[in-house]
């Protein structure tokens, strides 16, 4: 289960609205390398993993992730706040304002919403991890495309914290692999998946 | 800044170090020096946690903190998402 712990991890404070940067923010909510994505997809991955360290660190890391959707959610609240229906126009965020007023709903950037086609579970621990390892670095790529379109210190300072985060998540999750192959190659000499081939490497 | 606030944002940091502790150690469970920075930071959080309350009343993060005596305060703003000031 989980408990609820009402801070957020690292602060969000924006003074100035600005549904243009809204728009883009919002695809590391629901878009194909965002958070929600993400804490999917560390969480379902764990059950079928026969290592601790492993169900430890996608338990974990997962978790923190619930932690950085609502970090975005937040700075998507902040950056929508109070507008004028001019300023809704002028900045092209009439286009979602039809459908979701100033809610925040899971979409990317490009308006597209959320899919579980974003996130695999495949029930063999080298393909999930290096699916994570991957989703990491995507994540960090979109972190420096967003860091790159935005001048507001208050936007940037948040921005800058999730993407450190992704670098260190990428470092524990290569660990987690390297643990696995190295069990994997003291005694798994068929090449056997240890998910599912429950006597592998016995 | 007011004290309030400066008090808040070291106990969020000692959270930080804690949770950076704990994954560390979900892939290096035998780490001693880990260990050992675990549990000094942790001392560190309850430490800043009673100098907070001493000042300026419960620290309340989940529900679990809230007491209540004539009502129920866990609803209370701000929310996470809103803005501090």
């Amino acid at each position: 289960m989980w408990q609820y712990e009402k801070k957020l991890q690292y602060p969000v404070n924006i003074k100035n609205p600005n549904p243009k940067l809204a728009k883009i923010i919002i695809s590391q909510y629901g878009g194909p390398d965002g958070e929600l994505g993400a804490s999917m997809r560390y969480l379902t991955q764990r059950y079928g993993m026969p290592y601790n360290e492993v169900k430890g660190i996608l338990t974990d890391v997962g978790t923190e992730e619930l932690a950085h959707m609502e970090m975005v959610c937040a700075m998507v609240y902040q950056l929508t706040r109070n507008l004028t229906p001019e300023q809704i126009k002028a900045s092209g965020f009439d286009t979602y304002f039809v459908d979701h007023t100033a809610s925040v709903y899971p979409i990317a950037a490009s308006a597209l919403p959320w899919r579980a086609e974003y996130i695999q579970s495949k029930g063999d621990i080298i393909a999930d991890l290096h699916e994570d390892l991957a989703a990491e670095q995507k994540a960090r790529v979109t972190y420096d495309n967003l860091i790159r379109l935005i001048d507001d210190p208050d936007v940037l300072d948040p921005l800058k914290f999730l993407r450190q985060r992704e670098i260190v998540h990428y470092q524990r999750f290569g660990e987690a692999l390297r643990l696995t192959t190295d069990r994997l190659n003291s005694k798994n000499f068929y090449a056997c998946n240890p998910n599912f081939d429950k006597n592998c490497g016995k | 800044m007011n004290e309030k606030m400066m008090l808040k944002r070291k106990i969020d940091a000692l959270d930080f170090a804690i949770h950076e502790m704990v994954l560390f150690l979900d892939t290096h469970p035998h780490d001693q020096k880990a260990i050992g920075m675990l549990r000094e930071y942790r001392r560190r959080r309850r430490e800043m946690i009673a100098k907070y309350e001493t000042q300026f009343g419960p620290y309340v993060k989940t529900v679990d903190d809230v007491h209540p005596k004539d009502c129920w305060n866990w609803i209370d703003s701000p929310w996470p998402w809103e803005r501090e000031v």
